[in-house]
């Protein structure tokens, strides 16, 4: 069935397909049209949910922990400030290994207070334990929901999945829904291995001592890995039961894609047949936009691609190692900063590069764009990739595009 | 409607017009509050405002005062940071219901016991206004919500009540039908030695009204100055008679009992006598 649903009611609908049990959540801009079309849907009788509205974010996380402790399927949704103050329980909810699947709709940190979009409240949350994926079409928000249950249920980890604020968040496209029958088909219903079941009661929460408490983390690191190759089934089998994949990273312009047959499943090889004097890598919406401008340098005959990230943790290594096997150069765009650093997809794809071998190893140029909600246009990513081509060393410090004197 | 030149000096006219709906009661209230920091003649220069996030949360933004624009709920901790560290400045807090008993409802109850020297305003109009309308902890019993279809199903607090009991020395409820009323009650919490609270009652009719069959803001207004009953009036009907109704004017006044910062002061020189 198709329709037409903006990010956060794609958010939404795929947890009603993956029938949610139990939702619990705080108002926030951008995210909230996601919770009031869950209350919606809860109200026609569509999803057969509790809905809870909490008292903050906090509280919220904390719902959800308790449903889904509880045995239930839960299903919440935040931003920025929101999801910052939901910290100390994304930890909870990755230490106590309790699937919940949350979307966060990437918005600005304050101060200054922003609304707008940008990476770095979902990014600071990087060592919690929590699957990241972030997402490039209001489609792939919806597709994306309903792999991370599946997924999250399998190694007993929470999947934060992420949208850009109002590009996606707000913005409608035509989206393929499955419903809850053919989702039910690829998922199936929520079985926990540890819960609280009150015929056979458990403590949860307890004090572990310095002689158990390593192994916990210990079984969350072998989880994790575990997780990747996870992800890339569920993402094949979503692909050969709904037509839609994603890949961990996806490169573009790829000699397997094919332009004529929308309704084939997206072609996903992993390694660049195209050549590349510079691969251009990015994460959300500015992968559709660096689509479109690298079509019209290739056009020119400069020999730009695009490698797009969806996962951030677990980081796909080995994946990105053999997607930019022979490139040069990437240009890696972060709406993000880690000041002091630079920006941190950067820093994930050096660390990742690290032990290839010096000749497979592209020189990594670092570029800091749209911050705040500031678009980056077609231009933007084309100046980008124009100034990546002229170098042949690493910069001392990333450059900032578009900045103002 | 038109400000005088006097509270022009206390406006930012740069950042106006402002954000909120035609008919909107924060705009009443602003006023009543510049009216009543007018009256005080306090300089500009020593009144802080202090906010945190929701439709009433963007007023210091307008103010040409000491302002500051914090986190949702956490208003009256960035405040309370600020009044120990600067005494002798005027503290104001505007919040909204959402913002003020649900997010930040921890931190009302304990300024309230602490009794710290800070006035907050707090502006009830039963409603999540700037997210779309989800119900807060002020949303009467039944009445329909965002996140309410069906009505609420959650008691409210009596905001009033609640900081009496949290142990609030000030304690007053104005309304947006009596913009002058509300300036006195302001005053009255200015003038205070202690932490105060004025629960203004104001109307959401964007998104309160338009759920509840009262989206015009003038019906609302009226709707809302119906159900207050003058606090003399209140005293002489029964409990029964009282019911739905809210009682308007000063509610609790308690002078004498020492404030934080006095006591925190206190505290700190006689540790030092100890010590030296």
């Amino acid at each position: 069935m198709h329709k037409i649903l903006t990010g956060n009611q794609a958010a939404a609908w795929g947890a009603m397909c993956a029938q949610a049990q139990v939702v619990s959540a705080y108002p926030i801009t951008p995210q909230t049209t996601i919770i009031e079309e869950l209350a919606d849907l809860v109200d026609k009788g569509m999803l057969k949910a509790e809905f809870i509205k909490v008292e903050s974010e906090h509280s919220a996380m904390a719902g959800c922990i308790g449903a889904q402790a509880a045995g239930a399927r839960t299903f919440t949704a935040t931003s920025a400030q929101g999801l910052a103050l939901m910290h100390e329980l994304l930890h909870w909810a990755a230490l106590g290994r309790l699937p919940i699947v949350m979307a966060d709709v990437n918005r600005a940190m304050a101060p200054g207070w922003s609304i707008w979009t940008d990476q770095n409240d979902s990014l600071a949350q990087r060592d919690t334990g929590w699957l990241q994926f972030y997402c490039e079409s209001n489609q792939e928000v919806l597709d994306t929901t309903i792999q991370a249950y599946r997924i999250a249920e399998q190694v007993d980890l929470p999947v934060m999945l992420i949208l850009d604020a109002f590009l996606l968040s707000h913005t409608s496209e035509a989206v393929d829904v499955p419903g809850q029958e053919a989702t039910a088909r690829y998922l199936p219903p929520y079985k926990p291995s540890i819960y609280l079941n009150t015929k056979e009661p458990h403590a949860f929460g307890g004090i572990v001592p310095q002689d158990i408490y390593m192994e916990f983390r210990y079984k969350m690191q072998v989880a994790m890995d575990e997780a990747l190759e996870i992800c890339q089934k569920a993402d094949e089998e979503y692909g050969a039961m709904f037509g839609r994949k994603y890949g961990l990273v996806d490169v573009y312009p790829n000699d397997d894609d094919d332009d004529d047959d929308d309704d084939k499943p997206k072609a996903q090889s992993q390694k660049p047949k195209a050549e590349f004097d510079v691969m251009l890598v990015t994460s959300g919406t500015v992968t559709s936009t660096a689509r479109y401008a690298i079509d019209r340098m290739r056009e020119q005959g400069l020999k730009v691609g695009l490698l797009k990230t969806r996962l951030l943790r677990p980081f796909p290594t080995q994946l990105l190692c053999e997607a930019v096997d022979g490139v040069p150069k990437l240009a890696v765009i972060d709406r993000n900063i880690c000041v002091g650093m630079g920006g941190i997809w950067a820093q994930e794809i050096k660390a990742a590069l690290y032990h290839q071998p010096y000749k497979q190893r592209p020189l990594v140029l670092e570029y800091i764009a749209g911050l705040g909600g500031r678009d980056i246009t077609p231009e933007i990513v084309e100046q980008i990739a124009l100034d990546a081509h002229k170098r042949d060393k690493a910069m001392d410090t990333p450059k900032w595009v578009g900045l103002k004197e | 409607m038109p400000v005088s030149l006097k509270l022009e000096n206390l406006l930012r006219m740069e950042h106006l017009p402002h954000m909120w709906c035609p008919g909107c009661g924060i705009g009443i209230i602003v006023k009543a509050m510049l009216r009543a920091i007018d009256a005080m003649g306090w300089d500009p220069r020593d009144v802080a405002v202090i906010s945190g996030i929701g439709c009433t949360s963007r007023a210091p933004g307008y103010l040409n005062m000491n302002t500051l624009h914090t986190t949702h709920g956490r208003a009256l901790t960035f405040a309370t940071g600020f009044k120990l560290a600067r005494p002798d400045k005027q503290v104001i807090v505007i919040s909204g219901d959402g913002d003020a008993t649900a997010i930040g409802g921890n931190h009302l109850i304990h300024s309230c016991r602490r009794n710290i020297d800070i006035t907050e305003i707090i502006v009830n109009n039963n409603i999540y206004g700037m997210t779309g309308g989800q119900y807060s902890p002020t949303t009467p019993l039944g009445a329909k919500a965002a996140t309410a279809p069906w009505g609420m199903v959650e008691p409210s607090f009596d905001i009033a009540k609640l900081c009496i009991g949290a142990g609030a020395t000030y304690v007053a409820r104005g309304h947006v039908g009596s913009g002058v009323q509300l300036e006195r009650l302001i005053r009255g919490g200015l003038k205070h030695k202690g932490f105060a609270i004025i629960e203004a009652l104001s109307n959401c009719h964007t998104q309160f009204g338009r759920r509840n069959k009262l989206s015009d803001p003038i019906e609302l207004i009226n709707h809302i100055a119906a159900k207050t009953i003058n606090v003399k009036e209140a005293a002489k009907i029964s409990p029964e008679e009282m019911r739905g109704k809210f009682a308007v004017g000063i509610l609790f006044q308690e002078e004498g009992r020492e404030e934080y910062c006095e006591a925190y002061n206190r505290l700190i020189q006689r540790a030092q006598a100890t010590l030296h």
